[in-house]
């Protein structure tokens, strides 16, 4: 099997469903739930890889994958067809024996052993498809050179404070990984793990084979502590730019929120470093002569007839005469009918909002579905759901389905309720 | 499908003035996202016409660059494909393209290679949606030797810059004037042939042999009353926009609902290459009205009855009215901008003022950029 040899393969995981996305992700896995008016979240790690040089990407997925698969093809928009490498969706497959699902990160870069194999590369690159970045993986890779390291995990300070929350790394002056901590309540460190690492090719083969039996393997849980014990060089680099990680939908639409300040912290109109995605929709946006927006970012063959203030749209979203659109994130397809009033909502794709809705009215109130999931204030609205004409709907909801006017008790959804239709999880 | 195409791209013409200075009529972006050529590429793609050859002469750098890859409009294909023709010296000829029978004489190699039996000829410069095939089973139940794609301009319209066509009743063209001053009819052609490939070689030859080198006068006029020559209206939308008035008209079309939707959202679509942008932003202060905005655009300010193409930067306190500002210009704030085009890839300085007064202002500036 002569392949020209890769020094550095990525091996990036999009199978997770990201279940705190609640309706967003019924239908859909979170790499490819949509991002800041054009872009999928997979787009950002995928742009990184070939904007850091590398053009060989195995892209694992599990959940939901169609909307995934379309939406990669065959790598066009971000050069990555390629005579040899580029990327390849690799789902799980039926073995002669022992056929399974991917049961965890690690196992699932372990039934790829083959894939990965083919190109005999010296370094493996793990990235995960649901973080809001600019990284230059090329960067990190000449740190783990520099070490001599087995295995370089990249890293970011947060603050001491918040550190509780993160997987915590604990590091001598020469960035040497002394110790791990997850989520501990006295943090010794403030060195945050991204779920970013770079695997010298023979320190991972060994681990994955060596842990192949564990259940459910994982690189934070099992792999990484296995390299450790086993007396490996683990490094930790240190990252200070943007990362975000949108995993709750009060992190979505904050980070989301963020792309709309003046000079935002995260710009994508810098002409380096750019973000490609697969754009279908290429014609320009129409303000209509009522139209009113402001502080917004809107996407391709958008029309506006109404109103938008502190907004992100997508592309080819209508929004009717009349209608107002504030502090919300409506994704492309959707149509928005006349005179309705959305305050702080996130719509997915290609759903139908009636004429004379109001969508986050009234007081707050905990979800009685899942508060974890559905808090922020926020109304959270699942792809291709229809919100009948005049209804009302308060805060702290979910809505998923093709709705009725019969969905809504006197034409409200009070604050805390959820509509799910059959047919649809969450 | 049984045809080839090949797109006069080589075209200028001194009606629009310093715009083409910088590239070929069929490189000039149109409707906020496109170039003229898209609308011809994209005809062809979506009629299934699978090979496909753009004659290109005029200040073609531009044109080129956006061509330099056939995936957009599909013509990557191992069957066919997309070939860019410009003029070259060999053994036997050294000339320039001499008129557009010439152009695609000199590359009578490439007619004489394919199998398809008809060949699909026409510009780079018009704005339509058509699909040849339907004038294809047209050409072939009027057992036509040419089939001219016409259209009826609204009454009044000044024809004088198209070629003017009289049809009979059998819709046979009978009479054809190129360029007339005064006309009887308000029938153009559009500058879309259809003819049959070995009688397309055999006429070429013949008039390269006679030193004649254009397709109009040479062939569809000469040759008016000896061949059967058809004409096939077409009802739809269709403009050339090779005058500075036209082409800001045609770019102004964008803006009623009616060819938005033909263009935008009725199928078949558009295509164009893709350019990696993020989408509009609109700070504080943006106030735009009647427009249409591309993506990577940045707006500051009141826009109204404009085309803003792509990564367009409007700074603070600026009034941009009536006017189109083509791709990756800089308008510094407190800038005034009135019925104008302005060129691509200008940098307009803050607290200047342009104002088309008689007509359509082109504003052409080299000023430089500093960017941060």
């Amino acid at each position: 099997m002569d392949v020209i040899r890769k020094e550095m393969i990525a091996m990036l995981l999009a199978g997770g469903q990201g279940s705190r996305l609640g309706v967003l992700t019924a239908k859909v896995a979170k790499p490819a739930v949509a991002f800041g008016g054009k872009y999928r979240i997979i787009d950002f790690p995928l742009s990184n890889c070939i904007n850091s040089g590398i053009d060989t990407v195995g892209v694992l997925t599990q959940y939901q994958p169609l909307r995934l698969n379309t939406h990669i093809g065959i790598g066009i928009p971000w050069d990555l067809d390629r005579n040899s490498g580029g990327v390849t969706v690799l789902p799980p497959y039926e073995k002669s024996d022992n056929s399974e699902w991917y049961s965890g990160t690690a196992n699932a870069i372990f039934q790829n052993m083959n894939y990965m194999e083919q190109y005999n590369p010296e370094y493996v690159l793990i990235l995960s498809g649901d973080h809001i970045y600019k990284m230059d993986y090329e960067v990190m890779l000449d740190f783990h050179k520099e070490n001599h390291a087995d295995v370089t995990i990249a890293t970011m300070p947060v603050p001491i404070e918040e550190a509780s929350r993160f997987g915590i790394v604990i590091a001598d002056e020469n960035k040497k990984i002394m110790d791990f901590e997850e989520k501990p309540a006295q943090p010794r460190s403030n060195l945050a793990s991204m779920g970013i690492y770079i695997f010298s090719w023979d320190t991972l083969k060994e681990a994955l084979y060596a842990m192949k039996d564990q259940s459910g393997c994982d690189f934070g849980k099992h792999i990484i502590p296995y390299c450790h014990e086993g007396g490996k060089r683990l490094f930790a680099y240190e990252y200070n730019g943007y990362w975000k990680d949108v995993g709750t939908l009060g992190s979505y639409w904050e980070a989301n929120m963020e792309l709309i300040d003046l000079i935002p912290e995260f710009n994508l109109y810098e002409e380096y470093w750019k973000i490609y995605t697969k754009s279908d929709i290429i014609e320009p946006q129409y303000l209509s002569a009522d139209s009113v927006v402001e502080k917004s970012i809107i996407g391709e063959g958008t029309e506006v007839y109404g109103e938008v203030h502190n907004s992100v749209v997508g592309a080819g979203v209508t929004i009717g005469k009349g209608a107002v659109v504030r502090d919300s994130i409506v994704m492309r397809g959707t149509t928005i009918g006349e005179n309705t009033v959305i305050d702080k909502s996130i719509i997915a794709e290609n759903c139908q909002i009636g004429a004379g809705v109001a969508l986050g009215v009234g007081e707050e109130a905990p979800n009685k579905l899942n508060a974890s999931i559905y808090s922020f204030g926020l109304v959270t609205i699942g792809e291709d759901s229809i919100v009948p004409d005049g209804v009302k709907v308060g805060k702290n909801t979910a809505i998923s389905g093709a709705t009725g006017k019969e969905d809504y008790p006197n034409g409200i959804l009070e604050s805390g309720e959820v509509i799910i239709k059959a047919g649809d999880s969450v | 499908m049984k045809a080839i195409g090949i797109i006069l791209a080589g075209g200028n013409n001194s009606r629009m003035q310093e715009l083409s200075n910088k590239r070929a009529i069929a490189a000039m972006p149109i409707g906020g996202s496109y170039r003229s050529i898209d609308f011809a590429l994209s005809n062809m793609s979506n009629s299934h016409v699978q090979t496909v050859a753009v004659l290109t002469q005029y200040s073609a750098r531009s044109l080129n660059e956006h061509l330099s890859s056939s995936k957009w409009w599909d013509f990557g294909r191992k069957q066919g494909g997309l070939f860019v023709f410009n003029p070259t010296v060999t053994v036997d000829n050294s000339w320039w393209y001499r008129g557009t029978a010439d152009a695609m004489y000199q590359n009578i190699n490439f007619l004489k290679k394919r199998h398809e039996p008809y060949v699909i000829i026409t510009s780079g410069d018009c704005i339509y949606k058509i699909d040849y095939n339907k004038v294809l089973d047209y050409h072939i139940a009027k057992k036509a030797d040419i089939t001219v794609v016409c259209k009826d301009m609204a009454p009044g319209e000044d024809v004088s810059r198209f070629g003017v066509v009289r049809m009979n009743e059998d819709a046979k063209i009978i009479e054809f004037e190129e360029k007339p001053m005064v006309s009887k009819s308000n029938t153009v052609s559009t500058g879309i042939y259809i003819v049959r490939r070995r009688q397309l070689i055999e006429m070429l030859e013949r008039s390269a042999a006679e030193d004649r080198w254009d397709f109009v006068t040479d062939i569809l006029i000469r040759y008016k009353n000896m061949k059967q020559i058809y004409g096939y209206k077409m009802k739809e939308y269709w403009s050339n926009i090779a005058t500075v008035e036209s082409y800001y008209q045609t770019n102004m079309d964008f803006l009623k609902p009616e060819v938005r939707k033909y263009f935008f959202q009725d199928e078949p679509k558009i295509y164009s290459k893709v350019d990696d942008l993020p989408p509009a932003k609109y700070n504080v202060g943006s106030d735009v009205r009647n427009s249409l905005i591309a993506s990577g655009c940045i707006i500051n300010s009141k826009v109204e009855n404009s085309i803003l193409f792509k990564k367009v930067f409007v700074g603070k306190n600026c009034v941009i009215k009536n006017s189109v500002i083509l791709n990756d210009v800089y308008i510094g704030d407190n800038t005034h901008i009135e019925n104008c085009i302005v060129e691509s890839r200008d940098t307009l300085k803050a607290n200047t003022y342009y104002c088309g007064d008689n007509g359509i202002k082109i504003v052409s500036e080299n000023n430089e950029r500093y960017v941060l």
